[in-house]
């Protein structure tokens, strides 16, 4: 592997969350863009090729080792590490409103909701999903909310580009699905 | 006009809880899909109808959100009823706001859908070491006023069932056993409150004992104490021991 390859995988090891590109080049100023990915790319491809149990993960706009998926029911049992809580419906709609109509205040995600939802922007807010980004024009200049990095984080996206694009969602009318939530 | 065709959902097998539906527009989408309705061309008597005997029977009949939408309904099943000249193009459809809303809402419900299995794939896969949660913003500091102070420390006397100053207690502080029993809770659960600890019905010498005791623990660092606001019950959470620096 190259130096700067090593590097990186050095500091990715360290470390507990996604390393952006810019934070990864700051561990060696010199080096070019072009050169950052190809040594990324470089280092994922020696881990993939090598089989390990580990592997790089493009994810939130960064670049971090994750366990391969086959482990993860062993790890859970084994108890090693806690598995990061579920989101509700609740969250999970909500989170689906800031991330689409960002950035957004909390009336017109009660509007889309029917439903009072300054509580569940407050749970999202204290977890680190949403974030105040802005303000709003009108009226007392509502706080306008979007999503953070560890939005995509949690849900393993690169960029919020990964989300679906809404053209590509069914909006017609189909029976409920076989599966429903109990 | 129909006559009101009430659902029955325990005679359907089905059986609601209120955290099933996370407002009165999942609701309202889940009799749509229930019936195979035409969201676009909405019986609405018929929905109006349903929608009031499922919320009667959930009682959700007292929560905001859904008797809202419950009016909303009625109001839209009167504007049909109203008479119309044939021909009319300024007619607008009364329903076509809630089919607006319900179709907004299917496509959140389709994302949520989306959102919900990346969340599963991804928690499939483990960093390094576990995040602690975000730290959350520091407590506004604490501002009481004196009769405040007073008005809780009374709030505490009152708990304890005869107040026994008239005689003297003979039981001096039992702080060695209040710490033993705030160990057995912390060996058992990482969190728990005041009130597990003291009882329902705490004499003052209990709550005394149990109160050095956790002064004592949380020098020591064993555990932390915390509460939301004045006022508020402590809940005590456990603290791995300091390294010594």
């Amino acid at each position: 592997m190259s130096p700067l390859a090593k590097l990186f995988e050095a500091a990715l090891f360290a470390s507990s969350r996604p390393l952006t590109v810019e934070e990864l080049r700051t561990l060696e100023p010199t080096a070019g863009e072009a050169a950052v990915h190809a040594a990324l790319a470089e280092l994922r491809d020696a881990f993939a090729a090598a089989d390990h149990g580990v592997e790089l993960v493009e994810i939130a706009q960064g670049w971090q080792f994750l366990t391969r998926r086959e482990y993860a029911e062993a790890i859970e049992r084994a108890q090693f590490a806690l598995r990061p809580r579920r989101l509700s419906p609740a969250a999970l709609e909500t989170l689906a409103i800031i991330a689409y109509r960002q950035p957004v205040g909390r009336l017109e995600v009660d509007e889309i909701r029917g439903v009072d939802s300054g509580a569940v922007i407050d749970k999202l807010t204290e977890r680190g999903l949403v974030e105040v980004v802005t303000r709003g024009e009108g009226l007392g200049r509502p706080l306008l909310y979007g999503t953070t990095p560890q939005f995509l984080e949690i849900l393993g996206l690169k960029d919020l580009d990964e989300l679906p694009r809404l053209e590509e969602l069914s909006v017609a009318l189909r029976p409920p699905a076989p599966a429903e939530p109990e | 006009m129909t006559t009101p065709t009430p659902v029955a959902p325990v005679s359907n097998g089905f059986v609601i809880e209120l955290e099933q539906f996370s407002g009165p527009l999942d609701l309202l989408l889940h009799l749509i899909h229930e019936d195979e309705l035409d969201i676009t061309d909405l019986p609405i008597a018929k929905i109006a109808d349903q929608f009031l005997a499922v919320i009667n029977d959930l009682g959700l009949n007292e929560a905001a959100d859904y008797l809202e939408m419950a009016a909303r309904l009625l109001r839209i099943k009167a504007q049909m009823l109203l008479p119309r000249r044939l021909g009319d193009d300024e007619w607008e459809d009364p329903r076509a706001e809630l089919v607006r809303r319900l179709l907004e809402y299917q496509q959140i419900r389709e994302l949520v859908e989306w959102l919900g299995q990346a969340a599963a794939r991804r928690a499939e896969q483990l960093g390094r070491g576990f995040r602690p949660e975000p730290p959350a913003a520091p407590p506004a500091p604490l501002v009481i006023e004196l009769n405040d102070l007073l008005a809780a420390a009374e709030r505490v006397i009152a708990l304890i069932p005869e107040p026994v100053l008239h005689r003297v207690v003979p039981r001096p502080l039992d702080v060695e056993g209040a710490s033993a029993r705030l160990q057995a809770l912390l060996a058992e659960r990482a969190e728990f409150g005041w009130l597990d600890v003291v009882g329902a019905r705490p004499t003052i010498v209990d709550v005394l004992s149990v109160f050095i005791a956790l002064l004592e623990l949380a020098k020591r660092g064993s555990l932390s104490v915390h509460q939301a606001g004045a006022f508020t019950p402590m809940q005590i959470r456990r603290e791995s021991p300091r390294e010594a620096v």
